[in-house]
């Protein structure tokens, strides 16, 4: 039986499943049903500075993408940090941590981008017993208009000077979390890890309009008449987070800084792959708030049992085993030659691999009047397109050309050895083959 | 009271409240959410099979693509371009063996895209809004007959108001809707359907409905020489006899008068059916009648059918349909005689077996029990009106012209294609398309 207990920056779960800071971590009382439920660990919903707490919106906080049967693909939301007094927060953590020793509890802040904010607030968490913090440098709404969230981690130099401020007043781990609405996700990774960060944990939400009410002609959410950009997280933005980390996870110069993975994981095998980018673990909320602290019994049954059939006895055997096989697209083999091939036995002729092929792509499959459809090799540049596009899953594969095959489009023999871009002929920068 | 075991023919066999459960729709309609989701399945099949499988080619993935993204408004008109009695073909279409049977899901998995509920929920979405959604073209000044108001007439109709021209619509009956009014069960179209979609198709305007009847006050010389064309969608008024010793003895009736009178009936209670029915034939017919009798509380009621399964021209989906309702079928056997002492009270049915020379008895015989015995062995033609005649319909051409000038037919009472409604419906409109282009000339 695998074990999936996790040690991240010395932190230790009875799993990888960490619940984000997020609505479903703002209090005692669900961060206990949570721990009751199995999650691993939570980062508390970011605490702001002493005072009057922040205000929420009275109207709807969330808009919402779905799929079919009303499945819920991607969920925006323009709430802001907690809305409850900073005191009743830290004594809630102090209390829970004391009561789940085994759990991860990690505080996450965004006070202003001053030194005095900080060390003000660092000791308080520090006092509540927490395994660290997590800097919140990414809400992309309402918080960052004021200089906080987002906006800051927008500028790699503020987040280094926080991280550094934070390492010189709390003793235990920072986790700075990195907003996605940026150019080069690499950057702020780098400043964080030069403020002397811990970790980095990514993504945060990103800046989305979910849909347009098209009768009062605003933006949903709507208050009011009025709408404002949210943040977007779930299933939808798995893709874009996967990428961020695997930027960082190979960057040399960010290249084995712990990752905490988040966006969109719902499954054990989101968190798998996840975890084979580079990261330590993973945080949930979209998946929580869709369907409840539950799912993650599926999450832990599921990546044990994956576990055990690939031989993995803890998760240290695969965290980052993708990494090396994420490279540049000029590093891919050119004389890889792959060709569509269609299984007869499983097609149900519907035609969608014709359709998208003839009308939007290299008129590489036949029709026949019975409907039979077939590739033609001549045509197929193995765009993949009809695979994705074909609705029977394993109907359409891709058959690799063994060397010494022709390769029926380019008349040319498929040769063994790797090649790419950087020595192709058709590269004017191409190095010569020596 | 009486109940299911009451002998003889009896009215009130069950409660009112049981009829009232039994004759429900048989398919509820669609949520707005389940037609959502139904329609997701659809995969947008290019040059999609379900099309080519449809007699009047509904473009069938466009209209589910338009339900699926919030408007079954547009996928109504997709559907009504093309079938102008949509709502009813969503309702009686034999859909396991048209569009729902070239799915390629139905190849697949077993499990077609529900075709036919989809396109009730568009056309109901529609018709719901009470506007009627066409348009007529400028008069044209011509006038033509119509004479049925069934599927193929009313379709006719419909085209030759849209394209201008001044339609009078004879019906023999006292309202129009023909089979869907009167010859279809009852649970396949509730809450007045029928009548209502007619009254929402005449709804172009330019149609006048007037009492006539071909063969009797109307004769095709009178309508050719008072209107620049004729299209005949008289349908099959006649019924084959069963040439069954007995056959005459009361309590044998035609199928298609029963359903007919049940259809008609204010009060299903009031409708008289017997303890033991048997219907003869294997058709859509035979099985509308025979469901509708044990719904109404017939205790025992058989169809029999003179050929194998497999030779049934009603689908296995009605047969099973039957069978679920607690109808026997019974296979190779044909009506010998009917037993009774002035009523019917046994039918004497023979065995057959298919040989060189075709179907012949076996010799071997069955008795069963039967009050009632509902001839549904098919129908013919009343009056040829003249015209030429194949196969026992007016002969038509692809266009549907007959052998006379100026007069076209369709549906039912012509040759060529199914006696479907959906075919009656292509027919008229092809007819009526046309009947345009020779006006036009």
């Amino acid at each position: 039986m695998a074990d999936i207990s996790a040690n991240f920056l010395g932190i230790k779960s009875p799993n990888p499943f960490w619940l984000a800071s997020a609505p479903p971590t703002d209090k005692e009382y669900n961060v206990r049903r949570a721990f009751e439920a199995g999650w691993g660990g939570v980062v508390w919903k970011t605490l702001g500075s002493e005072g009057p707490p922040v205000v929420n919106v009275n109207g709807p906080r969330y808009g919402a993408i779905y799929g079919a049967d009303r499945r819920l693909l991607g969920l925006n939301n323009i709430e802001l940090i907690t809305d409850r007094d900073l005191y009743t927060n830290l004594d809630e953590i102090k209390r829970v941590k004391a009561d789940y020793p085994d759990r991860a509890i990690i505080v996450s802040i965004m006070v202003p981008c001053e030194e005095e904010a900080w060390k003000a607030i660092l000791p308080l968490v520090e006092d509540t017993g927490a395994d660290g913090i997590e800097l919140n440098f990414g809400c992309p709404h309402g918080m960052s208009e004021r200089g906080m969230g987002a906006a800051v981690g927008q500028v790699p130099e503020y987040i280094e000077m926080v991280t550094r401020w934070c390492k010189q007043y709390y003793s235990k781990p920072v986790i700075v979390k990195l907003t996605p609405n940026i150019t080069d996700i690499r950057k702020p990774a780098a400043a964080a890890k030069a403020g002397g960060a811990d970790a980095v944990s990514l993504i945060n939400t990103i800046n989305s309009i979910t849909s347009v009410d098209l009768d009062n002609m605003c933006p949903e959410p709507s208050i009011d008449g009025k709408g404002t950009h949210g943040g977007y997280c779930g299933p939808a933005v798995k893709p874009i987070a996967m990428s961020m980390v695997s930027e960082i996870a190979r960057n040399p110069e960010t290249n084995g800084l712990p990752i905490s993975g988040i966006g969109g994981v719902t499954t054990w095998r989101d968190a798998a792959e996840f975890m084979a980018l580079g990261c330590g673990n993973v945080q949930v909320c979209t998946a929580a708030m869709t369907y409840g602290f539950k799912i993650v019994q599926e999450m832990i049954a599921g990546l044990s049992q994956w576990m055990d059939e690939k031989g993995h006895a803890s998760l240290d055997d695969f965290i980052g085993m993708a990494v090396p096989n994420t490279t540049d697209w000029q590093y891919l083999n050119l004389n890889h030659i792959t060709k569509a091939r269609i299984s007869q036995d499983d097609c149900i002729k519907c035609g969608r691999c014709y359709a998208a092929c003839e009308d939007t792509s290299h008129q590489a499959i036949s029709m026949s009047e019975d409907r039979t459809f077939e590739v033609i090799d001549a045509e197929c540049v193995a765009c993949n397109l009809c695979v994705n596009v074909c609705p029977v899953e394993g109907c359409i594969t891709m058959e690799t050309l063994a060397p010494g095959a022709i390769d029926a489009r380019t008349g040319k023999t498929v040769e063994a050895d790797y090649a790419n871009w950087t020595t192709h002929p058709n590269n004017p920068s191409a190095t010569a083959a020596e | 009271m009486t109940d299911p075991m009451t002998p003889g023919i009896a009215a009130a066999r069950l409660s009112k409240e049981a009829l009232a459960e039994n004759f429900a729709d048989l398919h509820a309609p669609y949520a707005p959410h389940e037609a959502a989701v139904a329609a997701d399945r659809c995969y947008f099949c290019h040059d999609a099979p379900c099309i080519t499988a449809c007699p009047t080619s509904i473009d069938i993935p466009l209209f589910i693509r338009q339900i699926q993204a919030g408007q079954p408004e547009g996928a109504a008109r997709t559907i009504l371009d093309q079938n102008i009695l949509g709502g009813m073909c969503a309702r009686v279409c034999p859909t396991e063996t048209l569009c729902e049977e070239a799915c390629v899901r139905e190849a697949a998995e077993g499990k077609p895209v529900e075709i036919g509920r989809l396109q009730r929920h568009a056309t109901d979405v529609l018709m719901a809004k009470g506007d009627h959604p066409y348009t007529r073209a400028a008069d044209t000044g011509k006038r033509v007959a119509v004479v049925g108001a069934g599927p193929a007439g009313l379709a006719c109709a419909h085209r030759l108001a849209m394209k201008g021209h001044a339609v009078t619509l004879y019906e023999a009956r006292s309202k129009p809707g023909g089979l869907n009014e009167f010859g279809i069960a009852a649970y396949k179209s509730v809450d007045d359907f029928a009548a209502r979609e007619a009254e929402w198709v005449m709804g172009i305007g330019g149609i006048t409905l007037a009492q006539g009847m071909l063969g009797d006050d109307l004769t095709l010389d009178g309508l050719t020489a008072e209107f620049d064309a004729v299209f005949l969608g008289v349908g099959l008024g006649g019924v084959n006899a069963l040439r069954a010793e007995g056959e005459e003895r009361a309590g044998v009736e035609d199928a298609v008068s029963f359903i007919a009178d049940l259809r008609q009936a204010g009060d299903l209670a009031s409708l008289p059916i017997g303890r033991n029915v048997v219907v003869i034939g294997g058709g859509m017919t035979a099985v509308d009648a025979a469901v509708q009798a044990k719904l109404l509380g017939a205790q025992n009621v058989t169809i029999a059918y003179r050929r194998a399964r497999e030779d049934m021209s009603a689908s296995r989906y009605e047969q099973d349909l039957a069978a679920s309702k607690g109808v026997r079928l019974m296979f190779n056997v044909m009506p010998k005689a009917v037993h009774g002492n002035g009523a019917a009270v046994e039918i004497e049915l023979e065995y057959t077996a298919s040989g060189p020379d075709g179907l012949r008895g076996t010799g071997e015989t069955i008795r069963l029990p039967a009050d009632q015995v509902f001839k549904a062995i098919g129908q013919t033609l009343t009056t040829d009106a003249g015209l030429a005649v194949e196969g026992g319909k007016i002969t038509v051409d692809a266009s549907g012209k007959s052998s006379m000038d100026r007069v076209w037919a369709g549906g039912d009472c012509a040759s060529g294609g199914d006696d479907l409604t959906v075919t009656a419906v292509a027919e008229g409109r092809d007819a009526a398309e046309d009947i345009h282009r020779v006006l036009s000339a």
